[in-house]
């Protein structure tokens, strides 16, 4: 019985070591970090949106862009909702895929006409567990436009995970999106993914 | 307008309207959804049918810099009125800007064809009676969408009646009455171009149109009238779990 109390209090001490190692990040992300960030994602965005390539090239790489800054993953299962949990993980992952695609494209022609201008990053702040980093988008004879990006560092690197287009919500209204895509499927995700994949071929 | 003031006041007092503000910037407060969507349907009609065709002929036709005038005019006459609604919240600051922005627009800029203040990156802040009740502490009531004026609350429906019954330029202006409509028509069909794949992807191109367009509508509106979003804790929770360690 000693034994077992000893080992058990053995397990905990290296459990709690780990745990206190796992939790000091190599170097403790702040504000500036995040804006950063933000700043090399809209100078990407601005140099595509400059090239004045084809619309389809431009997805493509506004794609790239996304992959690279965005938590993905986390974007991806959030929008699913409630439905990620009985999902199997081969389907988030091909869901994942092509939601970034679908994502790349409709924020992407959003981008291209209604920002068309520069975006300036402003400045960052933290706000409870993450970053907002605040940008601003010249608009033609209007008010500029405000674009909050919103950076964590809980996946294992700084990433993008929110924005907020004049306070519109993608997350909110991806979530609500998918779940209205899902509602006409009858909940059947494979063929959400198949629908999803014939969309973004094009 | 004190009046009128006390009047909604003595609503919210005996609790004929909902004064508190939604909790959330998602909150959905929507009980006439089968009307609201079938409202939606005779506004996707008309878009179809006449407005985004309208519009598209109206901007292939008339020259930018036309386009970009007829906009500012019609900017330039809301402008007495967005003064107005920032006195009655006590903005007065804002007040004063946008009074500075309109003598600027009137004068200089040949009676508002041209936003001279733009030019030096001076913005109006925009309002209207929607929000002006909404301070005087209103509730927001339900989500309605209008027909051909598309998504609004009832709040700010009503804003909109008393936006146009309180507009000095119904009563003072030498312009006659045509020529506002007018340009007002062509600031709606430029911005229908302007916006454009906003508008089709949220209209055509979404799984429930009507869904995305009141998510859309409600989030920048309370965006606008500076609500805090509340579950941003709880979204963030979602996405990355607890504290683990």
């Amino acid at each position: 019985m000693g034994a077992n109390n000893f080992d058990r209090r053995g397990f905990l001490i290296t459990g709690c070591a780990v745990a206190a190692f796992a939790a000091t990040p190599i170097a403790a992300a702040t504000p500036r970090d995040a804006e950063k960030l933000i700043t090399r994602l809209t100078k990407d965005i601005n140099k595509s949106i400059e090239a004045r390539s084809s619309d389809a090239a431009l997805f493509v790489q506004f794609e790239k862009i996304f992959r690279k800054y965005a938590d993905v993953s986390t974007i991806s299962r959030y929008a699913l909702g409630a439905d990620a949990r009985s999902a199997t993980k081969k389907q988030l992952s091909e869901f994942g895929d092509v939601f970034i695609t679908y994502i790349a494209r409709k924020y992407g022609s959003y981008f291209k006409d209604f920002i068309g201008g520069e975006i300036t990053v402003l400045g960052s702040r933290t706000v409870k567990k993450y970053f907002e980093v605040k940008t601003s988008t010249k608009l033609r004879g209007q008010e500029p436009m405000e674009v909050l990006f919103h950076v964590s560092d809980r996946s294992g690197s700084l990433l993008l995970f929110n924005l907020y287009v004049e306070g519109v919500s993608m997350l909110l209204s991806e979530r609500n999106e998918i779940g209205s895509m899902l509602d006409k499927r009858r909940g059947d995700l494979d063929k959400l993914i198949a629908d999803m994949r014939a969309l973004t071929a094009g | 307008m004190r009046g009128l003031k006390i009047v909604l006041m003595s609503f919210c007092l005996t609790g004929l309207v909902a004064c508190a503000q939604p909790g959330a910037i998602d909150e959905i407060n929507d009980p006439h959804e089968e009307q609201n969507r079938k409202t939606h349907e005779l506004n996707k009609a008309v878009d179809q049918a006449v407005l985004k065709p309208v519009a598209q002929a109206y901007s292939d036709v008339v020259p930018d810099p036309v386009e970009d005038a007829v906009s500012n005019f019609a900017n330039n006459l809301g402008m007495p009125s967005n003064v107005l609604n920032h006195l009655a919240q006590g903005e007065v600051g804002y007040a004063i800007e946008s009074t500075g922005i309109f003598l600027v627009n009137s004068t200089v800029g040949l009676g508002g064809l041209v936003d001279v203040a733009g030019w030096n990156g001076q913005y109006a802040h925009a309002t209207d009676f929607g929000e002006t009740l909404a301070k005087w502490g209103l509730g927001e009531g339900a989500y309605v969408e209008l027909p051909l004026l598309g998504p609004s609350t009832e709040r700010a429906a009503l804003g909109k009646v008393l936006d146009s019954v309180t507009n000095p330029l119904s009563g003072l202006t030498a312009e006659p009455e045509g020529i506002a409509t007018a340009a007002k028509i062509g600031e709606v069909l430029s911005d229908r171009v302007e916006y454009g794949d906003v508008i089709d992807q949220t209209l055509y191109q979404s799984a429930d149109s009507y869904s995305q367009a009141r998510l859309f509508y409600l989030q920048s509106r309370r965006n606008q009238l500076g609500y805090q979003f509340e579950g941003e804790d709880a979204l963030f929770e979602e996405l990355y779990g607890r504290e683990q360690f």
